[in-house]
C-alpha cells in the first residue's frame, strides 16, 4: 500500500452447496450434464410451479453458519429480490433479506506479515491472527447458465445467448463479510480459511475454477482518518490469487484516479486475469431497485434452539483446531497450513494413527507425496494412496528395508498402481528393498574386497577415505539397494581397518 | 337429453351408479348443450372458441377450449371400468368445466391472454390430478379476465362471457367462464379461482353456490399465480351439496404447495343438514348500506328473517378494518402479480415479440402480451414494492391484513358464522363499467376482508332483484356465508340449511336469458 | 399520491414493459386515482402491528433431499419461441445481470 493510503475490503462468497437436489424441486444438481436435463416445471419457472425448500440445504447452511461463528435467526424468511435476466427462469431470485439466516460470525485468519521470513523457521514464523466479521450469511439459489454465441463468446458483443437451466435453483449461500480486511494478503487468507471451513464442514466442494466457490470484492481506498471512500466492485475472481492481484491492482488505480484530483465513480468492475487490470463493466448511474418483498410461495423458517444445538453438536473439528493439533504433534506450521488447505488431514491422521512419526507424515506428506501427485495430474483422493500406505512407507524407511531414495521410488509405484498394491508388495515386485541381509551382503563385500587388492592396501595404510570407493562398487554390485551404513561396517571388519 | 344437463351432480352420479345412464351418454348431453349455446366451433378433438368478433350475441362463450375427444374418451374408460365391476368415485363421470388458470398437461391452458396463446404446460395442476384420478370427466377450459384479474371476464383476450340470466350482462369474473358454464347447463360443476372475489362474485351474479375455501386447504400447485398468498381454487355448483361434494375431493395437503396447510378440514358432508337451530349469524356491519343496491340490501335482509325463522340468532358484529380491505388488497394483490407476471417474458413459453436485445424483446412482448387491466395491476404493484414506497404501500397494506384478521377473530366470538351481501350489485350491464378500474374494483367489496383473513367463504342464491338499470328484471343476488378458518363444514351447514328452505332453481330465466332452460 | 409521466415511464422500465406515449398518457392519472384510492390505508394506525404474509402461516415447510424426476428436454423446450444447442435462445443481452 503506498503511503498515506489506507485500504478497505468486503468480500461477498458465494458457495454452491452439494445437496442432491436443487434448493426448491428435486432435480439433480449434477455438473455438466446436457443442457436443460436437469430441469423440472419448478426451475424453469413454469406458470403454476411452486417452490418447496430442499431441508438438507437449510441445515447445511446452519453448519457453516455455526462454523463460522454466527448466529442462527429464530425465525427468517425467504424474499424475492425481482430483476430481469434471462438466466433467471422466474424473473426474481429467491433470496434473503432484512433477516439473514445467520447473522454476526466471524473468522480468525492467519496472515504472514514477515513473508519470506521466519516462517519455516519457528511454529507461528511470521503469522499473525485477524478477525474479519462476517455481517451475514443468506439462502439463495443459484441462475442458469447462458451461453454467448456469434462472435467471441463474451456477453460483450455477443450476437445471441442460449439458455441453460441445469444450474437454476441449485442452492446458493452468499457470506457477506465486514469491511475489515485492509490488505490483499488478509483477502486472500480470509478466502483460503473460508475454503477450508466450507470443505471441512462438507456443504461444498468450493472449487473455484468450477465456479462452486464465487468471490467478490468491495474496495475502496482512504487517508487515514477520513470517511470511507468510495467502492468499486470487483468481479469475476476465478482465485485466491486472482483475488489478490485485483485488490493490489484496484487500490493503487484508485489512489492514482485519487492523487490526480479525480474521483472514484461507484461502479461493477471486471478482473482481466490475463491483463492483470481491472476495467469498467458498468456504472451504476441509480441504486438499482430490486422490490424485495417476501415471497408468499414459501412459509417463515423457523430455528428452534435444541436443534441448532444439535446441529452445532455435529459440527466436525475445523481448520483452526486441526493446525493447532498438527503442530502440537510435531508438525511445523507452514505444512500444517498445507495438509488443511490441501484436504490432506484424512490421510494425515490415517498414517498417525498407524503409528508413524507425525513430522515424518507431514513431511511426505507436502512434500514428496503433493509433488508427485500434482506431477501425475492426481488429486490425492484419485490417486489410491491412503495413509496406511503412508505409514507402512515410514515404517519401511525406519526399519532400514528402504532408503529414502528407494522410498520414493516405491511412492511412484504406489501411485502409478493407484493404491491396488502396499509399499512392501510393490518394493518386492519391483526388488525395491535394501540388501540388509546379512549374509547375503557380506558375500558381496568379501567378493569387493578380494577383486580390489590395491584399494584395501591404500586403506589398511591410512587412507580410510578410500572406503568410499569400494562403497561404491557394493552399491553397483546391489543396484543401490545395499544399506550404506551397514555397508560401511562390514567393509571396515572385513578389511580389519 | 336436456332432461341429463339440468340435474345436479349429486343426481347425475346417483343414475350413474345405478346404471342408468351411461358417462359417455352424460358427457355427450353436455357437449351438445355446449355446441348449442356456447358460441365454439364444435368440430375434432378440440373445439376451439370463435373469434371475439364472430360470437353471436345469444351465446355464452363460457369455454375457450372444450377437450371434447378427450371427455368422451374419458367416459368410455369410465363407463368400461364400472362394468368391470371396479369401485368408482363418488362424483365418477360426472362432468366439469376448468377455469383455464389451472395447468392442464397436453391440453392449453392461456389464462385468458394473449400472452400464453397456444401454451400446452408440461404438467398437471395438483387440482385437475385431483378430478382425473376421482374420474371427474373435464369437458374444457374456461373463459376468465387475464391472469384473474378482473370482476366481469370482460378482460379476457378471447372476448366476454355472457350472464346465462341475461345475455347482455357481465357474469361477473374473474372466473366468469366457471360461473355462466354452469348457470348455462353446460357443466353441473366447475372449477374456479378466487383471489378477491373471483369465484364467490360471479356464483353472486349468475345464482349459483360458489365456495373459497380455507386458504391452503386446496392447493395452488398449477394454478398460475395472480396473487399467491391469496389466490384459492374453489368450487361453482347449482347446490349447496353439490359443491359440497367437489370441495371433499380436491381439498388435501399437498406436500408440493408448501402453503398448503398440513391440518385436515373438519368433514364437509358429515353435519351438513343438521341445521342452524341455536346457531349464531352475525351480520357484519360496515358490509352493508351505502354503497349496495337497494334490491340487493332488500334481499339481504329477507335472508336474515329466514334465519330466524329457522332457529338461528342475529347478532350485529362489527369487522372495524373492512372499510381498509379493499385498499389494502389493491396494493397486495398488484405487489404480488407484479412479481409473478415478471416470468413471462418471451423466454422460456408463451409469446415472443422479436427485438434486437433481449431486454427490448422481454419489454416489447410484455407490452403486446398483456391487456390493459393486467399493465396497470403490474404498474402498481411495481411502484408500490419499490424504493421509498414501499413500508407506506406494502408493508402498511400487509399490516392492515393483520388488523384485519384480529377483527374476524374477535367477531367469530359473537357469532359461529359471519354473512352479507356477496356483490353489492346483480349483474351489469356488458362495458358499463369497463372505462373505470376503481368503479370496477368496488364489486369486491364485500368479497376482499376474508380473502385477506384466509378465511373460508361462500356464496349462495339469496333471491331475485331488479337491477336498478332495467325495471322488471330479476337477477340473482347472493348471500355470502364466512367462518372460522378450517370450518369450512360449518359454513356448508349454514348455506344447506338456507338452500333448502328457500328452495332456489338455478335455472336462468328472463327474456335474454340463454335459450332452451326456461 | 400522483404520478407524473416520467413516473409512469421509470415504473414501466422496472416492470420492463414498453409503453407507448399514449398509454403512459392514459396510465399516469389512472394509476394516480388507484394509488390515491389505496392510500387509505396509511389512515390506520399500525406502527406496532406484525405485518400478515399468510393468513394461515405454516412454518417450516421443507422436503427431504431426494431426487424427483426431472421433465424430459423435450417437454420442456416444448413452448419456447426459439430454441438453439438445446438452449432457450434470446437476442443479444445488453444489461449485465442485476
Ligand atoms: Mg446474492
Ligand atoms: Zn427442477
Amino acid at each position: 500500500m503506498r503511503d498515506g493510503w489506507e485500504l478497505t475490503v468486503g468480500l461477498e462468497v458465494h458457495v454452491e452447496l452439494t445437496t442432491r437436489t436443487k434448493m426448491w424441486c428435486g432435480c439433480p444438481t449434477t455438473f455438466g450434464d446436457d443442457p436443460n436435463t436437469n430441469v423440472c416445471e419448478v426451475c424453469t419457472g413454469q406458470p403454476g410451479s411452486l417452490p418447496v425448500a430442499n431441508a438438507r440445504a437449510i441445515r447445511d447452511a446452519t453448519l457453516l453458519g455455526l462454523a463460522l461463528n454466527g448466529t442462527v435467526a429464530e425465525t427468517c424468511w425467504f424474499h424475492r429480490k425481482n430483476y430481469f435476466y434471462p438466466d433467471l427462469a422466474k424473473n426474481y431470485q429467491i433470496s434473503q433479506y432484512d433477516v439473514p439466516l445467520i447473522s454476526d460470525g466471524h473468522l480468525d485468519v492467519e496472515v504472514d506479515v514477515a513473508p519470506g521470513a521466519g516462517r519455516e523457521g519457528g511454529a507461528d514464523g511470521g503469522l499473525e491472527t485477524r478477525r474479519v466479521r462476517i455481517e451475514r450469511l443468506h439462502m439463495e439459489e443459484d441462475t442458469g447458465k447462458s451461453l454467448h454465441v456469434g462472435d467471441t463468446g463474451r456477453l460483450h458483443g455477443a450476437d445471441r445467448s442460449l439458455i441453460d437451466y441445469n444450474r437454476c435453483g441449485i442452492p446458493l449461500l452468499e457470506i457477506v463479510s465486514r469491511p475489515d480486511i485492509h490488505d490483499p494478503e488478509t483477502a486472500q487468507a480470509y478466502l483460503r480459511e473460508l475454503q477450508a471451513i466450507v470443505r471441512a464442514v462438507g456443504v461444498s466442494d468450493a472449487r473455484m475454477e468450477e465456479g462452486s466457490m464465487r468471490c467478490d470484492a468491495n474496495v475502496s481506498v482512504r487517508r487515514p482518518g477520513e470517511e470511507l471512500g468510495t467502492r468499486t466492485e470487483i468481479k469475476n475472481l476465478n482465485s485466491v490469487r486472482s483475488l489478490g492481484r485485483a485488490i493490489a491492482y484496484e487500490a493503487e488505480r484508485q489512489i492514482a484516479v485519487l492523487e490526480d484530483g479525480g474521483e472514484i465513480v461507484m461502479q461493477t468492475r471486471h478482473w482481466d486475469e490475463s491483463q492483470g487490470v481491472t476495467e469498467t463493466l458498468r456504472v451504476k448511474e441509480s441504486v438499482t431497485d430490486y422490490r424485495y418483498f417476501p415471497d408468499p410461495d414459501l412459509v417463515a423458517v423457523v430455528s428452534r434452539p435444541e436443534e441448532v444445538e444439535a446441529i452445532r453438536a455435529g459440527l466436525p473439528e475445523l481448520p483452526a483446531a486441526t493446525r493447532a493439533r498438527l503442530t502440537a504433534a510435531g508438525v511445523p506450521a507452514a505444512q500444517a497450513a498445507t495438509i488443511v488447505t490441501g484436504e490432506l488431514v484424512p490421510w494425515f491422521d490415517e498414517a498417525v494413527a498407524q503409528g508413524a512419526d507425525a513430522a515424518a507424515v507431514a513431511n511426505w506428506v507436502t512434500g514428496d507425496l503433493a509433488g508427485q501427485l500434482s506431477a501425475a495430474g492426481l488429486s490425492v483422493q484419485d490417486s489410491g494412496v491412503t495413509g496406511s500406505h503412508l505409514a507402512e512407507l515410514i515404517g519401511l524407511i525406519d526399519d532400514g528395508t528402504l532408503s529414502t531414495k528407494l522410498a520414493k521410488q516405491v511412492l511412484e509405484g504406489l501411485i502409478e498402481e493407484r493404491g491396488a498394491k502396499g509399499p512392501k508388495e510393490v518394493a518386492a515386485e519391483r526388488g525395491l528393498q535394501q540388501v540388509s541381509d546379512e549374509g547375503e551382503l557380506r558375500a558381496i563385500v568379501e567378493q569387493v574386497v578380494a577383486d580390489n587388492p590395491g584399494t584395501v592396501e591404500d586403506i589398511r595404510g591410512g587412507n580410510t577415505k578410500a572406503i568410499g570407493a569400494l562403497v561404491g562398487q557394493v552399491m553397483k554390485a546391489t543396484r543401490g539397494q545395499a544399506d550404506p551404513r551397514k555397508t560401511n561396517e562390514l567393509l571396515r571388519e572385513t578389511i580389519g581397518a | 337429453m336436456a332432461a341429463l344437463t339440468a340435474l345436479t351432480a349429486t343426481e347425475l352420479s346417483e343414475r350413474l351408479g345405478r346404471g342408468e345412464v351411461s358417462a359417455r351418454e352424460v358427457v355427450d348431453a353436455h357437449l351438445d348443450r355446449i355446441a348449442a349455446t356456447d358460441g365454439v366451433v364444435a368440430d375434432g378433438a378440440v373445439w376451439a372458441t370463435k373469434p371475439a368478433g364472430d360470437l353471436g350475441d345469444d351465446e355464452v362463450h363460457a369455454f375457450l377450449h372444450v377437450t371434447a375427444g378427450a371427455a368422451r374418451a374419458h367416459a368410455d374408460d369410465i363407463d368400461a371400468r364400472r362394468a368391470a365391476g371396479e369401485q368408482l368415485g363418488a362424483l365418477a363421470g360426472v362432468p366439469l368445466a376448468l377455469k383455464d388458470i389451472l395447468t392442464t398437461r397436453g391440453a392449453p391452458t392461456t389464462c385468458g391472454s394473449r400472452m400464453l396463446e397456444g401454451w400446452v404446460p408440461p404438467y398437471d395442476a395438483t387440482v385437475t390430478e385431483l378430478l382425473r384420478d376421482a374420474d371427474v370427466v373435464v369437458l374444457g377450459k374456461t373463459n376468465m379476465d387475464e391472469f384473474a384479474m378482473g370482476s366481469s371476464t370482460e378482460n379476457s383476450a378471447f372476448g366476454d362471457t355472457r350472464n346465462p340470466w341475461d345475455l347482455d350482462r357481465v357474469p361477473g369474473g374473474s372466473s366468469g367462464g366457471s360461473a355462466a358454464a354452469v348457470a348455462a347447463l353446460q357443466a353441473p360443476l366447475s372449477i374456479g379461482t378466487d383471489t378477491g372475489g373471483s369465484i364467490r362474485q360471479p356464483a353472486a351474479l349468475t345464482g349459483l353456490v360458489g365456495v373459497k375455501p380455507t386458504y391452503g386447504t386446496v392447493s395452488r400447485r398449477g394454478l398460475v399465480a395472480f396473487a399467491s398468498s391469496l389466490d384459492q381454487a374453489g368450487p361453482f355448483a347449482r347446490t349447496v351439496e353439490d359443491a359440497a361434494q367437489l370441495l371433499a375431493l380436491i381439498q388435501r395437503h399437498d406436500p408440493r404447495d408448501s402453503t398448503s396447510v398440513p391440518d385436515t378440514p373438519p368433514d364437509l358432508l358429515a353435519h351438513l343438514r343438521d341445521g342452524v337451530d341455536g346457531l349464531r349469524i352475525g351480520v357484519v356491519t360496515e358490509l352493508q348500506g351505502e354503497g349496495y343496491e337497494p334490491g340487493v340490501e332488500a334481499t339481504f335482509r329477507a335472508t336474515l328473517e329466514r334465519f330466524e325463522r329457522l332457529g338461528a340468532t342475529i347478532v350485529e358484529v362489527s369487522l372495524p378494518h373492512a372499510p381498509y380491505g379493499l385498499p389494502a388488497y389493491y396494493l397486495i394483490a398488484p405487489s404480488e402479480c407484479s412479481s409473478n407476471l415478471a416470468r413471462f417474458d418471451g423466454v422460456r413459453y408463451g409469446l415472443r415479440v422479436d427485438a434486437p436485445t433481449a431486454e427490448e424483446m422481454n419489454a416489447a412482448t410484455r407490452a403486446a402480451g398483456f391487456g390493459p387491466e393486467v399493465k396497470r395491476r403490474i404498474m402498481i404493484g411495481t411502484h408500490a414494492l419499490s424504493s421509498g414506497y414501499y413500508d407506506a404501500y406494502y408493508l402498511q397494506a400487509s399490516k392492515v391484513r393483520t388488523l384485519i384478521a384480529r377483527d374476524f377473530r374477535a367477531a367469530f366470538e359473537q357469532a359461529d358464522v359471519l354473512v352479507s351481501p356477496t356483490s353489492p350489485s346483480v349483474a351489469f350491464g356488458l362495458g358499463t363499467k369497463t372505462a373505470d378500474p376503481i368503479a370496477m374494483y368496488l364489486n369486491d367489496v364485500a368479497t376482499v376482508p376474508a380473502s385477506l383473513a384466509g378465511t373460508p367463504a361462500l356464496s349462495l342464491p339469496a333471491g331475485l332483484a331488479e337491477a336498478p338499470d332495467a325495471p322488471g328484471t330479476a337477477l340473482p343476488v347472493g348471500l355470502q356465508v364466512m367462518a372460522p378458518l378450517l370450518r369450512d363444514d360449518l359454513m356448508f351447514r349454514v348455506a344447506w340449511a338456507f338452500e333448502q328452505d328457500r328452495g332456489f332453481a338455478a335455472i336462468p330465466t328472463g327474456p335474454r336469458a340463454v335459450e332452451g332452460v326456461a | 399520491m400522483s404520478l407524473s409521466p416520467d413516473e409512469v415511464r421509470h415504473v414501466a422500465r422496472l416492470a420492463r414493459l414498453a409503453l407507448t406515449d399514449e398509454e403512459v398518457t392514459d396510465l399516469a392519472p389512472q394509476l394516480s386515482a388507484i394509488l390515491g384510492y389505496a392510500e387509505q390505508v396509511s389512515e390506520v394506525a399500525a406502527d406496532d402491528v406484525t405485518p400478515t404474509v399468510h393468513p394461515l402461516a405454516p412454518s417450516d415447510v421443507t422436503r427431504p433431499d431426494e431426487p424427483r424426476p426431472s421433465l424430459s428436454r423435450d417437454d420442456v423446450l416444448a413452448g419456447a419461441p426459439q430454441v438453439e444447442q438445446d438452449r432457450f435462445a434470446v437476442p443479444r443481452i445488453v444489461a449485465e445481470e442485476g
